[in-house]
């Protein structure tokens, strides 16, 4: 479904390049439920930027749901993004003046969907992650956890090929990341691909493959673990 | 544009910061104040003028007799000029461009008129038909002075009608007989006068009878004449060609300018109007700098918010807005806080024209200030474009956020 091949990345640091992906190759077929681990520097983050159409990358290829992901404009980029990613970020990174509805509703709203059709799609959304009496409320009135939720019900609501989430537990405590780790983990048994970044084992441990991160190379040495 | 989201979201960035908002909407609402009154009270000026130059024929010469100053063939200096009616002919048939024109012969004083038996002094004019137009007399009954009238030094005379009022009452004047120190003279037309009660008590009688009544003979104190709808040049032109022929008619130097007098009223017209424009001018371009001055500020503004908005942005970006619709946003966000800040500016800036207008009386350089309908549509359109303006940068700014930016933690 996804597919990275002989990915380059490098970044201009002053008058030196810095290559911080080196012939990487991925593959991640529907209805996985992923984790991709490393340490800081590893380059997790600028592959979670290319798997996530946020960064263009120098050379190799990347096919996503037969949609092969070349170098794009801002504006297909966007399309892109809208179609066929779902994002969950580690600060949940909701819109401070919208209520818990109008933000799960965000997505729809850039694909033009009518006001009442995308609100009515939310409030199931909603529902999903056990959030229904909080339609109305706004972010700051909601705890960690519960805008985390939000956050993976917006995620969601643009039925996405892909789910990423970046860190997403980075800023609750153990038992709230439990929790999430559950929303995810339903979320997955429902058919959704889930790729999530995290220098965490224990949420690593929740998803049934890690993907290691070392120095801009997937580290074959480390086995791709299988767990359950 | 008008979608119900971008408006929540407008006004909620405004609710958020609310004092900012509403300091940069004075900055703009104080610009367009400030070019509304200015543009009204340059209105004000311009009626002034218009008002003062009422009353007597703007496209017009007055000629008046001065005192040689130059020697010229062999006559001496300090020579006082007398024009006659020879040089009314004259002029009559030689200058081109010649509209309207009267002589005026002076009777000096006033004098005591009497019907019946009330009695008051007026003051007397005694000209040719054409003064009708060199005054803007208004006619109200009767006729104004003709032709026969001069040709036959017909003893009649056209009154103002303060001059009915205080000898007449009630009585219709036309037909009755004024007695002017002792002769009688029959009235045939009164007249209004736009110049106010001084110029509604006035009497005109035909020159040629004064001149025979009064000891006059052919003397001539001033000849005035309109020039149509000549242009400055032209009659600057006629009133030079005017002043050599009375130079080679009264023998005084061609380059003598204080033997005889031309007073050019459009000339001065114009000057008036040209200081007038420049002051408008003036104060039209301090406004345009103030409204300047908001749309920095607003720019300013607009750019510190969108800095704030980064993450934000970056993860609208992240759920699939377009640049465009980014670009969109801070740009309607820009033309709301200026359209709605300028017309509250606009409509303040009228309120306070209006009641300056009704708070003081008109005077004669300053009257009936007003906005016409066209300088609110311009005020409008520069809102609109200012506002654009505005958030054109900021809205550069904010297109030019990387969607990553969602993925920084704070």
């Amino acid at each position: 479904m996804l597919n990275l091949a002989k990915i380059n990345k490098s970044y201009q640091v002053g008058r030196n390049s810095l290559q911080v992906l080196k012939n990487v190759d991925l593959q991640i077929e529907e209805g996985e439920f992923v984790s991709i681990m490393g340490s800081s520097g590893s380059g997790k983050s600028t592959l979670l930027n290319i798997l996530g159409i946020l960064d263009n990358f120098d050379s190799g290829s990347y096919t996503l749901d037969d949609t092969v992901i070349g170098q794009l404009n801002q504006r297909q980029a966007a399309l892109y993004r809208n179609k066929f990613i779902g994002f969950v970020f580690q600060s949940f990174n909701l819109l401070s003046f919208k209520n818990a509805l109008e933000n799960v509703a965000l997505p729809l709203y850039y694909q033009k969907m009518a006001r009442k059709k995308r609100n009515r799609i939310a409030m199931d959304y909603l529902e999903r992650v056990g959030l229904r009496d909080w339609a109305e409320h706004y972010p700051n009135e909601l705890s960690g956890g519960q805008q985390q939720r939000v956050a993976i019900a917006r995620a969601l609501i643009s039925q996405p090929r892909l789910v990423l989430a970046d860190e997403p537990t980075g800023a609750l405590d153990s038992q709230t990341s439990n929790q999430i780790m559950d929303v995810f983990a339903d979320v997955n048994a429902g058919g959704m691909t889930v790729v999530i970044v995290t220098h965490e084992h224990d949420i690593a441990e929740r998803t049934r493959r890690v993907v290691h991160l070392r120095d801009g190379q997937i580290d074959e040495a480390e086995p791709m673990t299988a767990l359950n | 544009m008008f979608d119900v989201d971008k408006w929540q979201e407008i006004l909620s960035v405004m609710r958020r910061n609310k004092l900012r908002t509403l300091l940069t909407a004075l900055t703009v609402a104080w610009g367009i104040f400030l070019l509304v009154l200015l543009v009204g009270f340059g209105n004000g000026l311009q009626n002034g003028i218009i008002y003062t130059f009422r009353d007597d024929a703007i496209n017009s010469l007055w000629i008046y007799r001065g005192k040689s100053s130059l020697p010229y063939k062999g006559m001496p200096v300090g020579r006082q000029i007398q024009f006659n009616n020879e040089d009314y002919d004259r002029i009559r048939e030689t200058i081109d461009g010649v509209e309207h024109m009267t002589s005026r012969f002076y009777l000096y004083g006033e004098f005591t008129i009497s019907y019946k038996n009330k009695h008051s002094s007026f003051d007397v004019r005694s000209c040719h038909p054409d003064h009708l137009h060199l005054e803007n007399t208004l006619m109200v009954s009767g006729r104004y002075l003709n032709d026969i009238d001069i040709k036959a030094k017909r003893k009649v005379a056209v009154v103002g009608t303060k001059v009915v009022a205080m000898l007449f009452g009630d009585e219709n004047p036309l037909g009755k007989y004024i007695n002017v120190n002792g002769i009688m003279y029959k009235v045939v037309g009164v007249f209004r006068d736009e110049g106010g009660p001084g110029e509604e008590r006035k009497i005109y009688i035909p020159i040629s009878t004064a001149q025979q009544a009064y000891g006059g003979g052919t003397k001539v104190h001033q000849i005035m004449m309109t020039v149509g709808d000549a242009d400055l040049a032209t009659s600057q032109a006629i009133g030079e060609q005017i002043r050599l022929l009375l130079a080679e008619q009264h023998n005084f130097s061609p380059n003598d300018r204080r033997a005889v007098f031309v007073r050019n009223n459009l000339e001065s017209f114009q000057r008036w109007n040209s200081i007038i424009d420049g002051v408008a001018l003036f104060l039209q371009i301090i406004a345009m700098l103030t409204i300047f001055a908001g749309i920095i500020s607003i720019s300013n503004i607009m750019l510190i918010t969108v800095k704030e908005r980064t993450k934000e942005i970056g993860v609208r970006k992240a759920m699939g807005a377009t640049p465009w619709s980014i670009v969109s946003m801070v740009l309607q966000e820009s033309i709301v806080i200026t359209a709605l800040s300028g017309y509250i500016g606009m409509v303040a800036g009228v309120a306070a024209v209006e009641l300056f207008k009704n708070l003081f009386p008109a005077g004669d350089y300053f009257r009936n200030p007003y906005v016409d309908l066209e300088i609110a549509v311009i005020a409008t359109l520069l809102m609109v474009s200012a506002g654009a303006l505005a958030g054109l940068f900021p809205a550069i700014r904010a297109a030019s956020i990387k969607p990553i930016e969602a993925l920084r933690t704070d």
